[in-house]
């Protein structure tokens, strides 16, 4: 029998349709780019990289005073609350992540992945509410004295201490993104071969060095991809911490006193913007964010490549 | 407990260095090793053949304790080294993991160590830090596994997973020695190399049995034949025929073991 002939083969065909879905994220990634880069020109003609690292947002107009925009204390309070959260979030997760893994019982494992997947599921504005109600009280009565009373030496846990502060929005934005470091770790793991675990048992290894010296180094890059991607979140989260960080425009070094995101400031006052070059400075800052966002992946890429090569070290010699 | 390791000793009598003793392993309530009862000679090779699934693997991996990891797996009966039993519940695994040495049936270094890192991956578990005595049982190792002059220009700057499939089961087996153990179990050691790879890995078996006792693990008959001192035939989880190669090959006493090694099932 003649195979059969079409002028457009089934093959080249599904690969044009597939291109196509391909070019679309990137059309859309390329137009959101595009639109707020435009859209906030005019912030960058007038203020320059001032706006970056000018510590001033006041976009009040008066009479006597114009009105400054510089991003920097959302900058600050992105960063800094999302690390806050990394810091308090990745060794749950992974420890987690480990514990369901390689030692939990049997029967244990699906009902805990279940629930810590459950946190994922939880909308961001219940967060935000039972931190408000529930979260930012405790903390302040029982954790930030205890803190500030021990480590109150350093600054960035120096007295007074106030609920709505960056560490109640670093500990709720923990909570809220160890699900996914705990979900993604937790399938780094389980896709490292037994072999990798009998070979350590083998050599005489303890279970705890055959998680140190086995089974995390061969998942590495994989739990950096997690710790990233919840870092990702960490950064763009915005209802929750809007709740509990109490919003205020100034930097202070202290975790105990309010502070700002990127994210937040937009949401808060996009619907107070009343002239245009407030509303290009939301978008400035709406920019930067994606940047910041963008460079953090980056790096993680960057980290990941680095890494996957000196594991393979000497292969090409 | 120290064992005499010198010329007159070794030229003595048969020393038995491991014995299972009515020895029965499960997995779950299937029971894939039934009563098997089996000498060990030291400094011997002895090859442990059958067709699969009659339970050689696993009878190998009680042999250094590694059947209890697989959930629901578990032994009954006794395992001696050297008159010890090791299925004791006062012996620590991890120490008879130390005596009991292993190389798996899929090469498995650690990808992310230098061929070095590798070699003494074992030394550093059982705590070994200082640095001339862990370069100088690398290179004893990797020289015994036959490996060191194919890397040593590469030792700290190339990965383990970065050797073909034959080097790779040779820094296995150089990793698996540089702990000293008193007996390797090897299970289907060359099942996934090329021949090359595998007459070396042979070769290899011959001149450990100076120094150690090998159990190996094949489905290769003549690998048996070629490298073996003893073999034993194991069918449907029991032990059918145990003794010296020669005579397992020339003349089988059990009809199973004879109609195995000429080809008429397996």
């Amino acid at each position: 029998m003649k195979p059969k002939r079409f002028s457009l083969p089934p093959d080249s065909l599904f690969k044009w349709i597939l291109a196509t879905a391909g070019l679309f994220i990137v059309m859309i990634v390329g137009l959101m780019i595009a639109v707020m880069a435009i859209e906030s020109w005019p912030v960058f003609q007038q203020f320059g990289l001032q706006f970056i690292y000018g510590g001033d947002w006041n976009p009040s107009e008066n009479a006597d005073r114009p009105p400054t925009f510089g991003a920097l204390p959302f900058i600050y309070g992105t960063v800094v609350s999302s690390i806050l959260a990394l810091i308090i979030a990745v060794p749950l997760g992974l420890g987690t992540a480990i514990f369901l893994n390689e030692l939990a019982p049997r029967f244990l494992r699906t009902p805990i992945s279940f629930l810590v997947e459950l946190l994922a599921a939880i909308p961001s504005v219940v967060y935000g509410m039972w931190g408000l109600f529930y979260l930012v009280p405790f903390l302040h009565d029982h954790i930030m004295p205890f803190l500030s009373d021990t480590l109150g030496f350093i600054p960035l846990f120096a007295p007074p201490i106030r609920g709505f502060s960056m560490f109640s929005a670093g500990v709720i934005l923990a909570i809220m993104i160890l699900p996914f470091i705990t979900a993604v770790a937790r399938e780094v793991l389980a896709a490292v071969p037994n072999s990798q675990r009998e070979a350590a048992l083998a050599l005489s290894a303890t279970k705890w060095d055959m998680i140190k010296k086995a089974v995390i180094p061969y998942g590495r890059s994989g739990i950096v991809g997690a710790v990233m991607l919840g870092w990702g979140r960490a950064l763009g989260e915005t209802m929750a911490v809007t709740m509990v960080i109490g919003n205020s425009h100034f930097i202070k070094t202290s975790l105990f006193q309010a502070g700002y995101t990127m994210a937040s400031v937009i949401a808060n006052e996009i619907r107070e913007a009343t002239y245009p070059l407030y509303v290009e400075a939301l978008i400035a800052i709406g920019l930067l964010l994606f940047a910041v966002t963008f460079i953090v992946n980056g790096l993680a890429r960057l980290l990941i490549i680095r890494m996957s090569k000196v594991s393979m070290g000497g292969q090409n010699e | 407990m120290a064992t005499p390791m010198t010329q007159e000793s070794q030229a003595q009598t048969a020393q038995i260095v491991m014995q299972a003793k009515q020895l029965s392993a499960f997995y779950g309530e299937n029971r894939a090793v039934k009563d098997v009862n089996l000498d060990i000679e030291r400094n011997c090779v002895t090859a442990f053949i059958g067709p699969s699934g009659c339970g050689k693997t696993t009878i190998l991996r009680c042999f250094n304790r590694m059947h209890e990891l697989v959930p629901s797996a578990h032994v009954k009966g006794q395992v001696l080294l050297d008159n010890e039993n090791i299925y004791d519940p006062m012996i620590d695994p991890v120490q008879i993991r130390r005596r009991v040495g292993m190389v798996f049936q899929k090469p498995n270094p650690f990808p992310t160590m230098s061929i070095y890192d590798n070699a003494v991956a074992g030394l550093k578990l059982a705590g070994v830090r200082k640095r001339d005595v862990l370069d100088d049982l690398a290179e004893k190792s990797l020289r015994r596994a036959a490996l060191w002059d194919e890397v040593k220009d590469r030792l700290y700057k190339a990965s383990g997973a970065s050797l073909s499939g034959g080097q790779q089961q040779r820094l296995c087996i150089a990793r698996a020695l540089a702990i000293e153990p008193e007996v390797l179990l090897m299970d289907e050691p060359c099942s996934a190399l090329d021949p090359v790879a595998t007459s070396k890995i042979e070769d290899l078996i011959q001149e450990l049995q100076r120094d150690y006792t090998v159990i190996i693990v094949t489905h290769n008959m003549q690998q048996a034949a070629r490298v073996s001192d003893y073999t034993a035939f194991f069918y449907l989880g029991e032990l059918i025929e145990f003794g010296k190669t020669e005579r397992i090959f020339e003349k089988p006493e059990k009809k199973a073991t004879e109609d195995y090694i000429t080809g008429k099932f397996g």
